[in-house]
């Protein structure tokens, strides 16, 4: 699966728009996939995850930035991800699947907060850069 | 049998109350065929899918949106008795349609964005939970009949 150029143009318009909410916009989506997906909690044993948790603030901060970056470097998400990269294949090992949950919640928090924003088109962009994300996290897995 | 809370069925009911079904399933489906292209393999007769525009604009994109969600609605109303309302659909998707039962689970991820674009911040954590589970169970119940 390859971003075409309006798929980057579409991509950076969505974190453009987002700005400096992108932590709150993670942090939220984080609640949502605990809330909606309890298994992902299991990756979070050490976490207080209730609403509100400065932990959670946090965790979503370090994601947001992680987006941002491969949003900043589209053209070679490989080489901006890759110490993230080796970390989840070493050291984190987040099944493959939970990818895929994190970035619905994602989704559907840029649906909340920026509903006219998320054009068919514009939404057929993220997720496909979603999944990119996310290949490119789970690459070195085996 | 699927048990839902007294909460959850609150959430479920009220939600839907509020729901077009005709825009929302239209735009559901449209979301779909563009997002998830490969998904048009079921629609070769659907005339003009060549980009998202014509996409929203298909008028039988519209009208089979609209009869997609009428069916959903048919589940919220059967909240305790999802799998025997889809039973015979379960049955067409699978013997005469020959539908992956993997498009229902992204179908229902889709209609849980376009929820969320409507309802915004009324579309609390509590209820995205509720109606993912919903969909999941409807899609389930979809895939139930087949072999």
């Amino acid at each position: 699966m390859v971003l075409s150029a309006s798929d980057k143009t579409n991509v950076k318009s969505v974190f453009s728009k987002a700005g400096s909410q992108v932590d709150d916009l993670l942090g939220e989506a984080l609640e949502r996939m605990f809330t909606t997906y309890p298994q992902t909690k299991t990756y979070f044993p050490h976490f207080d995850l209730h609403h509100g948790s400065a932990q959670i603030k946090a965790h979503g901060k370090k994601v947001g930035a992680a987006l941002v970056e491969a949003c900043n470097h589209i053209d070679d998400i490989a080489g901006a991800l890759s110490k993230l990269s080796d970390l989840h294949a070493q050291k984190l090992r987040v099944d493959p699947v939970n990818f895929k949950l994190l970035g619905q919640c994602f989704l559907v928090v840029v649906a909340i907060h920026f509903p006219s924003v998320l054009t068919p088109e514009v939404h057929a962009s993220l997720d496909k850069f979603l999944c990119a994300v996310s290949a490119v996290l789970t690459a070195k897995y085996r | 049998m699927v048990h839902w809370t007294a909460e959850e069925k609150q959430l479920i009911t009220s939600v839907w109350s509020k729901v077009n079904v005709e825009e929302c399933g239209a735009e559901a489906l449209a979301r779909l065929l563009i997002v998830y292209p490969w998904t048009q393999r079921f629609f070769d007769n659907f005339g003009n899918l060549s980009s998202p525009t014509a996409i929203v604009g298909n008028p039988k994109v519209r009208a089979h949106g609209k009869k997609v969600l009428t069916s959903f609605g048919e589940g919220v109303k059967n909240l305790d008795n999802i799998k025997a309302t889809y039973a015979k659909l379960s049955e067409l998707h699978c013997e005469k349609l020959h539908v992956d039962p993997e498009n229902f689970r992204l179908l229902g991820d889709i209609l849980i964005i376009v929820l969320a674009a409507h309802f915004t911040k009324d579309f609390t954590p509590a209820c995205q939970a509720t109606w993912q589970k919903l969909v999941g169970v409807v899609a389930h119940a979809l895939a139930y009949k087949y072999h």
